[in-house]
């Protein structure tokens, strides 16, 4: 569905990555894990085109999106909930779930907007309340419902557990099992490898820029590479 | 006990203001025959020195009656206010409808002249307010649309109602040109470009005799008319009606004038009812969502390049309405109306009557032009007072007059 090949990004003169393939296949929840600074915000970033890619090509459903300009890459199926959430502060949780849909179809606006309420009750609640009075972990949910509003065929979520108690955490991650059973594929990048790893069917390891291992999810977190580098021992 | 501590640090103040009021309000220039002369005034120093010796001393009281008296409590708060909205402005408009007839000429001419910036204030505030982008350069869209139609009127004899649509369409494209070269840029240095093409626009004006008229301006810009009737005492062409003969009243001049407030009040109206429509519109919700955060908006999909040339090009054209509308009204325009002041004016408008508010806006437009003429009195202190009231407003109001209102709470169900 989604396919890096050799892709190189620089930002001016330093080179963030160094020729990254990956895959991820429809219906799959895909990970990829590294620590601080290793390229995994600006791999998310190159697919959405910003910045682009300097080599490579990255494939989305078997069309060539590498040169697009962002918002029309956003408008063919993918949807970003971005890293730190971004949602809009001043903006009322309905207003910002609209511009999420703001492409979408219109007569089924009502019910994308049910489908992200059964997802999300809490998000039902608080529907006049400006973005910016939610706590973390409702903001977060937010980010990936206003991101669900576009009807995504595959959902890239950038280090949705960022700030968040483990409770929440362990809410949200189970939301997106959920969301993997209505058929939505997910790349998930996460710096919460164990949560990642457990959740994921396969993982990708990256490191300065490369990616080091490649593997199914049960198998990285037995991985005595990744349980010494990632897992605390 | 308090008082006695205080006492030297209130000394030390009234000192200290002393020595920085001399030179500025204790000496006067006196011109005496031929010469001038510096003159020594004590009064206003001492002044000064006992108000803020008495502040000092008396500081602790002062705070708590004011924290008492609490300003900004006055205000109604947005909540209350959105329920009264429709009754209020039904009111208030029906009230100025009936007004001009009972009041003064020159009354009624302040009022237009606050309508005309009534129109400025609420197109900057698609830009400000709502999308976000800092516009200091907005009087090159008064100035376009001034232009537009004093030029055609003077070139090809078109009239008013002929020229607002052709003179608003110039102006929104002078936004959408204006909008390209600054689409990558963001807040100051935006500011700073869009400063720097007001000041291209004034320049131009002043330089292209040929087509401007330079430094004189544009003379004999007719006035609109009535339904093709005119607001004079004979015809200007012969077989022309005139407004007073057609109705069969006696000439009057004031009439004009009361004809140009409705108008203005009508353009006012028609403005308020099409960015009403806009903001409810995605389109308006875009531009919400594009102030707030750029890139979140990009990476949902919303290609950031049309909304902000829409949010440019239906601002400017505003400011064309407003334009067409004061050159109609002076009859002469000339570049000095398009100087940066207004710009900053405009902008003032927005910020004080509260980014993305209609109604702040209105408040604030009308205060900013009728403050000035009811304290003309004052002359040079005038100013002063202006700039008092800013800061006073940025202490109280920090968030504008009326702020932009929206739901926070949710009701119990």
């Amino acid at each position: 569905m989604l396919k890096l090949e050799a892709v190189h990004t620089f930002y001016g003169p330093v080179e963030a990555l160094k020729g990254v393939s990956l895959e991820v296949n429809a219906g799959e929840i895909v990970t990829l894990i590294g620590a601080n600074g290793a390229g995994k915000s600006t791999l998310l970033k190159t697919v959405c085109g910003l910045p682009q890619a300097t080599h490579g090509t990255i494939t989305f459903a078997g069309e060539d999106i590498t040169r697009k300009p962002t918002h029309l890459i956003m408008q063919s199926g993918l949807a970003l909930a971005p890293e730190g959430r971004r949602i809009f502060p001043g903006l009322t949780v309905l207003e910002n779930l609209h511009i999420g849909g703001f492409f979408a179809d219109k007569s089924r606006l009502e019910a994308d907007l049910e489908r992200v309420y059964t997802l999300f009750p809490i998000l039902k609640e608080r529907r006049h309340q400006r973005g910016g009075t939610l706590s973390g972990g409702e903001q977060q949910m937010l980010a990936i419902a206003r991101a669900l509003m576009s009807r995504p065929t595959l959902l890239l979520l950038d280090e949705p557990s960022l700030g968040l108690a483990p409770l929440v955490i362990a809410q949200i991650f189970r939301i997106l099992e959920a969301i993997r059973q209505e058929g939505v594929t997910i790349f998930l990048v996460e710096q919460n490898a164990h949560r990642a790893l457990q959740l994921a069917d396969r993982g990708y390891v990256l490191e300065n820029g490369w990616i080091v291992l490649a593997d199914t999810g049960a198998n990285l977190l037995v991985n005595a590479a990744v349980r010494k580098a990632y897992l605390g021992g | 006990m308090t008082l006695k501590r205080r006492l030297p640090e209130a000394l030390s103040m009234s000192l200290l203001t002393a020595l920085l009021t001399l030179p500025v309000l204790g000496v006067h220039l006196q011109v005496e025959g031929l010469k001038v002369a510096l003159q020594g005034d004590a009064r206003p120093v001492c002044i000064a020195m006992t108000a803020v010796f008495l502040a000092r001393l008396f500081q602790e009281p002062l705070k708590q009656a004011y924290s008492w008296l609490n300003l900004g409590r006055l205000l109604p708060g947005p909540q209350r206010l959105a329920t009264y909205r429709t009754p209020l402005l039904t009111l208030l408009v029906g009230a100025a409808l009936i007004w001009p007839f009972f009041a003064s000429r020159g009354a009624v001419d302040v009022a237009t002249l606050s309508l005309i910036y009534v129109m400025l204030g609420l197109g900057l505030n698609i830009v400000v307010g709502y999308a976000g982008l800092l516009d200091l350069g907005y009087v090159a869209f008064y100035a376009v649309g001034a232009y537009s139609y004093a030029l055609l009127a003077q070139n090809f004899g078109l009239g008013f109602w002929e020229c607002l649509p052709v003179s608003v369409a110039m102006t929104a494209t002078a936004g959408c040109l204006l909008g390209f070269p600054v689409l990558r840029l963001r807040g100051d240095y935006l500011a700073i470009v869009t400063l720097g093409f007001g000041e291209i626009v004034y320049l131009l004006l002043n330089n292209l005799d040929s087509l401007t008229g330079g430094p004189d301006g544009v003379k004999n810009i007719p006035k609109p008319t009535f339904f093709g009737l005119e607001f004079a005492r004979e015809p200007s062409t012969p077989g022309g009606v005139t407004f007073h003969r057609f109705f069969g009243l006696d000439y009057r001049g004031g009439d004009v004038v009361i004809f140009l407030f409705l108008l203005a009040l009508v353009l006012v109206l028609f403005i308020l009812f099409v960015i009403d429509r806009l903001i409810r519109m995605p389109i308006g919700r875009a531009w919400e969502a594009l102030r707030e955060d750029e890139l979140a908006c990009v990476s949902l999909g919303l290609n950031p390049t049309v909304i902000k040339l829409s949010a440019f090009t239906l601002g400017a054209s505003f400011g064309g309405f407003a334009g067409a509308f004061f050159a109609a009204r002076q009859g002469f325009i000339n570049p000095e109306s398009f100087t940066f002041i207004e710009s900053a004016i405009v902008l003032a408008i927005v910020v004080l009557g509260g980014m993305g508010s209609q109604i702040g806006v209105i408040l604030a437009a009308v205060a900013l032009t009728v403050l000035p003429e009811v304290a003309r009195q004052f002359q040079e202190y005038r100013m002063l007072a202006f700039g008092l009231v800013m800061i006073l407003m940025m202490i109280w109001r920090p968030q504008g007059l009326l702020p932009a209102s929206r739901p926070r709470l949710e009701l119990p169900q």
